[in-house]
């Protein structure tokens, strides 16, 4: 039984980059059981925690800026909920904020979700990167592949700008049926991901909010 | 390469790996020590992928054990799948310890394993990752000790040229014996041979360098001749009079693996009998842990690792004295937790249907029976004698209480199995499918797994001989004709893979050129079919100049010496030749805890027994 729902605000850091979404899902319901805190399950042969995370970040990159919504099966206060949750969370998880959301049905998160903003921080300064960066937003188009798919990144970057020589920051947008990853951006601008620290700095959602 | 040249260098390879958290460390309930502050290391190494790793309790029991010692270390190391295994080579980057990123080299000891045959190669190959010679006599004390255990290592010698030392049987107390003695020997500037001789005083350690095999003329093994006489002349297995606090800070993966469960051993040991079965020899006597202890485990298990499932381990589930208690206070105690319980190898009988439908969080997979023979014969032959009758009630109760799917489980070549034998698997399976058809129409079921057997050292059948690989394929066609159609499913093995583990199963010590030509050659992951590459096998028999059906397809003399003999699990070679014997005649052996048949562990344990009086053991009172 959903009694109570929270929202709450996570970073994601280096030690769980290269644990996945599913993972990630299964790694919050196993720390709401070590914080003894009960999660509303759903009904049926296998019951499934209640818990949605906004968007999926990918494989790699460590984010400051999660958010996820958590249904309870009894009331607990917010303070609890935070102290206990900071105790028990992995290494790779920290718990910086909540709130409780006094509806519990309306709204998936994921659905608000509108845009990501990230930034990438090169292990070299690389010259010339403002000019680059200005030459692809000059671009109508960018065509690309990914997964056997074609695709045109163009309109899923809504930011592009360096902060210095080694510093980038990015918002892309996360669509109904495209998501902007910055990754593929690196690779327009010929540089090579894995020579980068990825960081997810921002989600952005639409103006409700959902609360 | 030093931690932070490491880790430097998995930035740049990890994001191009399949699954890299497999590569990582850093989970919740991970000890990862200041490494400058301590005084012995100990690499704990399983040499399987991380997902499988992750799920043996072994690995989980000797991690907790060391670890409680301050001053001592046991960091993790697995092997890489085939991408990170080439990444790691074309980048030169040492296998590392998941905790502390520490190159193997670093370590005091390397402590390896080896429970089944299939992961010999892989751990050539981890030694071989680690930058480490892989033949024991091209190590010296720059090197870690090579320290190798688990089931497989009852019978040694096919990896004797690789490993410095074995333990055999229940490492808990062992282990510590040994890390203590090489602690103090460690600051003595003690030779390597001069440390491999005074372990040999601890009960349960091997050095396999300290004996020469010496074969007869047709191949058989001889004698052993020591290069030592301070060498024991037998191994006895090292067991634990009592089963020691379980592990309850298990390491919690953050990503997938097999078993996504909390383990909890509550018996060790089976006093069953059946022939086919090496752990139901080698892990005498039986002990249970207390339901107290049992509960007491599982209420700090679910906070301090959040699993949402508890794996009751046992060899026998159905045979736990207390399992109608436990299971009544585990409801109690854990419903509408959403917390689920699994309780694997239940007997064939409508007990087993009561357990299962009684626990919480139930889920209703499929449930599995495992038979082991289709006839009434053939399973008196390996004494499992149930009857048809009682396979077809518990089957009823099954259905009746809402399973859908059963699984049953079956061997074909059992000694003096024939066609008609193994035609009855498909006649029992029909059966039970009308049952279920019966009981819940066309939702009903079947699916049956067919392995094959193969004869186990230490064993009542350590005599007697693998089917060729003719005859499995005769049979496995024959099932395959047999059992089709709606509502059943037939499982089986490759029959290529029965006959490489039945050559390293029952091997001598001359098998050890032939698992390093074979790897030399790429064999490794025996157990992934995509990987098994029987052509490297046969070559390296040929190039070898050994028979690989000496080993695999050969009735043994009853006077034969084996390459194991040294070896003492506690049960005598007289008892398991009596047993054998027993066998050809049909004749059953009951349940030991009833009625003690002498098969050697009481005397063999006497003082420990003593020191545990009452109800810890299974084994029956006998009059000395």
């Amino acid at each position: 039984m959903k009694k109570q729902r929270f929202r709450l605000f996570f970073s994601k850091t280096e030690q769980m980059r290269f644990t996945g979404h599913l993972d990630l899902i299964l790694t919050w319901e196993r720390t709401f059981r070590r914080a003894d805190l009960p999660l509303a399950y759903s009904q049926g042969f296998s019951p499934r925690p209640i818990l949605t995370l906004a968007a999926p970040l990918p494989l790699g990159f460590t984010s400051v800026a999660e958010i996820g919504d958590f249904w309870l099966s009894e009331i607990i206060s917010k303070d609890i909920l935070l102290s206990r949750l900071q105790a028990s969370t992995p290494p790779g998880i920290l718990v910086q904020d909540g709130f409780e959301i006094e509806d519990l049905h309306s709204f998936k998160l994921p659905s608000l979700v509108t845009a990501a903003e990230y930034t990438v921080t090169l292990q070299s300064p690389i010259d010339g990167l403002n000019k680059s960066c200005s030459n692809l937003l000059l671009k109508d188009t960018l065509p690309r592949v990914r997964k056997k798919k074609s695709y045109d990144l163009r309109p899923l970057i809504l930011t592009l700008e360096p902060v210095n020589s080694s510093v980038l920051k990015m918002t892309l947008g996360i669509f109904p049926h495209a998501t902007g990853r910055p990754d593929e951006v690196l690779a327009e601008l010929e540089i090579p991901p894995h020579q980068t620290a990825i960081s997810r700095t921002k989600l952005i959602l639409k103006e409700n909010g959902g609360s | 390469m030093n931690p932070d040249q490491i880790n430097e260098s998995l930035n740049l390879i990890l994001p191009n790996v399949q699954m890299p958290g497999r590569y990582t460390g850093g989970e919740f309930n991970q000890i990862s020590k200041n490494w400058a502050s301590i005084r012995l290391k100990v690499a704990l190494a399983f040499p399987e992928i991380y997902d499988l790793a992750m799920s043996n309790l072994g690995l989980t029991i000797l991690y907790d054990l060391i670890n409680n010692v301050p001053h001592y270390a046991a960091e993790r190391v697995f092997l890489p799948w085939v991408d990170m295994e080439q990444a790691l080579r074309d980048h030169h980057i040492p296998l590392y310890s998941l905790e502390n990123k520490q190159p193997l080299v670093n370590f005091d000891i390397l402590a390896v394993s080896l429970p089944y045959e299939s992961l010999y190669t892989n751990f050539l190959n981890l030694l071989d990752l680690a930058q480490l010679p892989v033949h024991s006599a091209d190590r010296n004390a720059d090197h870690p000790l090579v320290i190798a255990g688990g089931q497989a290592v009852f019978n040694p010698e096919p990896m004797a040229p690789f490993v410095d030392v074995f333990i055999i049987g229940e490492g808990e107390e062992v282990i510590l014996e040994v890390l203590e003695m090489l602690d103090i020997l460690k600051k003595g500037f003690q030779s390597r041979d001069q440390i491999l001789i005074k372990l040999s005083s601890i009960t349960g350690v091997y050095i396999p360098s300290l004996y020469t095999p010496i074969y007869n003329s047709d191949g058989t093994l001889s004698k052993y001749e020591k290069t030592n006489p301070a060498a024991p002349d037998v191994i006895l297995k090292r067991i634990v009079g009592k089963l020691p606090p379980p592990p309850v800070r298990p390491i919690v993966p953050y990503i997938d693996t097999v078993h996504n469960r909390a383990p909890l051993e509550i018996m060790r040991g089976c006093t069953r009998g059946c022939r086919f079965c090496h752990a139901g020899i080698i892990t005498r006597p039986v002990r249970e842990r207390s339901v107290d202890e049992i509960l007491s485990a599982m209420k700090q298990l679910i906070p301090n690792t959040g699993y949402s499932e508890i794996g009751l381990l046992s060899l026998s589930s159905s045979d736990y004295t207390q399992i109608l208690p436990l299971v009544e206070q585990i409801n109690q105690e854990f419903a509408g937790k959403n917390i689920a319980i699994s309780l694997p190898s239940l007997r064939i009988e409508s007990v087993s249907v009561d357990l299962m439908d009684g626990l919480a969080g139930k889920r209703r997979s499929g449930f599995t029976l495992a038979p082991e023979a289709a006839t009434e014969k053939l399973r008196r032959i390996i004494n499992k004698p149930i009857s048809d009758q009682q396979l077809f009630d518990t089957a009823r109760e099954i259905f009746q209480r809402g399973w859908h799917t059963i699984k049953l489980y079956f061997m074909i070549g059992h000694p003096s199995e024939d066609l008609d034998d193994v035609e009855a698997i498909a006649n029992l399976a029909h059966q039970v499918l009308a049952i279920g058809k019966e009981t819940i129409g066309n939702r009903a079921q079947v699916n049956i797994s067919v392995g094959t057997f193969v004869p186990k050292a230490h064993t009542p059948f350590q005599w007697v001989k693998t089917d060729s690989i003719l005859e499995i394929e005769e049979k496995l066609d024959l099932l395959q004709k047999k059992i089709r159609g709606r509502g059943l499913k037939l499982n089986w093995n490759d029959p290529r893979g029965t006959h490489f583990e039945a050559w390293l199963s029952r091997g001598d010590r001359r098998l050890a050129k032939v698992i390093h030509l074979a790897w030399k050659k790429g064999a490794k992951f025996e157990a992934w079919n995509e990987h098994f590459k029987y052509q490297h096998w046969l070559e390296a028999f040929e190039e070898t100049g050994l028979d690989p059906e000496f080993y695999s397809s050969r009735q043994r003399e009853l006077h034969e010496i084996f390459p194991w003999d040294h070896i003492n699990s506690g049960v005598k070679k007289s008892f398991l030749l009596q047993d054998y014997q027993w066998s050809l005649e049909g004749k059953t052996r009951p349940d030991c805890r009833g009625e003690c048949f002498a098969c050697g562990i009481l005397p063999a344990y006497n003082d420990l027994r003593h020191q545990y009086s009452g109800e810890l053991w299974l084994c029956p009172k006998v009059s000395q």
